[in-house]
């Protein structure tokens, strides 16, 4: 025989449990992954070298995230990493010759693209491809320049 | 030679019965959702029962990651991002793994003793005498009871380790991380992807851990010795059935 303390108990379970996976949805996990299906548009930038960016990460400007990383795959032609930025909506008065840099956060954080706008008028559309990019600073080529440098110094 | 086949013949006639009675659960499971009653008894000795262990359990590893993830964050300097380290380990991996294992501890061995016990009484038998399916009338609530509460405590479990109690208590009120950076740190780094993957995780851990043990209970010897048999057998099995499928599960989802 089912008692009404067990009931009221399982209920409170059921809810907690249920409580608890909106508690991690909404406190926890960034949903802005997910919910920026609308208003966005694409474009697209070749870079030497993106280090250690990913699906995923953020595109800014000034610091302030306006977008994400949506896709990178390899152009067949020019062997260069072509990166696909998906822009949110509401910035559509970028200039067209905008340059786009990899960037780190910090010592330890994750790289990022900085996009620096440009003075012209006509502004970037859906499809467009930025023509301005610096690659990530990849610190063995860096090292590998001062050597170098230092060896040449030298004689 | 022939002890060897034999032991061979042994294990895969085990794995095949174990197969056949899954098949037979899970056609039997509708017919739990037709008594929500004994299902409701078994949410509360399955969920409820096992509450107070994960909310506790989660609360210390929670504080236990805090810690010692601030000791090798502050030689970076990178204390702020403590929170992502707690919410990452915790939502990704420890939250189902711990409360599957600890949910296999607590009431897969207690199932698989329950059922074993009915057999070995009679119980099980007499049922059938009566024309009651005790896959239905006993098996399946317990099976799906299973299946109910594993996420919903694998949730409980990272909510308390990260939140409530664990990490957030220790980094933000004991080491003095500051409460907004902590939050806007998990937020920049968790994702909802995460969330639902931690979820299908513990689902199918649920799943495994309710198969061994009533596969264990029902299929016990029906003796004292068989009975304590089965109860073994289902924690180590459990465990190790969570733990691989944990890594397979895994490598599938966070590549």
């Amino acid at each position: 025989m089912v008692n009404r303390s067990l009931e009221v108990l399982v209920g409170f379970f059921i809810c907690l449990g249920i409580a608890a996976i909106f508690v991690l949805t909404f406190r926890v996990a960034s949903l802005d992954s997910v919910g920026s299906g609308g208003d966005t548009y694409q474009v697209s930038g070749q870079f030497e070298n993106i280090g250690g960016l990913k699906q995923g990460s953020a595109v800014t400007i000034a610091g302030v995230r306006i977008g994400r990383v949506s896709q990178i795959v390899i152009d067949p032609y020019t062997f260069k990493a072509a990166v696909h930025m998906t822009i949110d909506g509401q910035y559509d008065n970028l200039p067209e010759d905008s340059s786009a840099s990899i960037l780190t956060a910090g010592l330890l954080g994750e790289q990022y693209i900085g996009l620096t706008p440009g003075g012209m008028q006509d502004p970037l559309v859906d499809g467009s491809e930025l023509m301005l990019t610096q690659s990530a600073l990849v610190l063995e080529n860096l090292i590998g320049q001062f050597l170098s440098n230092m060896a040449s110094n030298q004689e | 030679m022939r002890r060897l086949v034999a032991t061979v013949a042994a294990v895969f006639a085990g794995i095949g019965r174990a197969q056949f009675f899954l098949i037979n659960v899970l056609a039997a499971l509708p017919a739990a959702l037709a008594r929500p009653r004994i299902l409701a008894q078994q949410l509360h000795s399955v969920g409820v029962m096992s509450l107070i262990i994960v909310v506790l359990s989660g609360s210390f590893v929670g504080m236990v990651l805090a810690l010692q993830g601030f000791r090798t964050l502050v030689r970076f300097g990178a204390e702020e991002s403590l929170g992502v380290f707690v919410a990452l380990v915790i939502v990704r991996e420890l939250g189902p793994v711990v409360t599957a294992l600890l949910v296999a501890g607590r009431a897969g061995s207690a199932l698989a003793a329950e059922i074993g016990l009915m057999k070995a009484t009679d119980q099980l038998s007499a049922m059938e005498m009566m024309a009651t399916d005790p896959l239905k009338r006993v098996i399946a609530p317990r099976f799906l009871a299973m299946l109910i509460s594993m996420p919903l405590l694998a949730a409980i479990f990272s909510v308390m380790a990260i939140g409530i109690a664990g990490g957030h208590a220790v980094g933000v009120s004991l080491l003095g991380i500051d409460d907004g950076s902590y939050w806007s740190q998990i937020r920049a780094s968790v994702n909802a992807q995460d969330i639902v993957d931690s979820m299908i995780k513990s689902t199918l851990f649920g799943f495994s851990v309710a198969w061994i043990a009533m596969y264990q209970g029902y299929h016990a010897a029906p003796t004292s010795e068989g009975v304590s048999r089965a109860t073994t057998s289902t924690v180590v099995l459990s465990s190790l059935v969570i733990l691989a499928l944990d890594f397979v599960l895994t490598a599938f989802m966070f590549r």
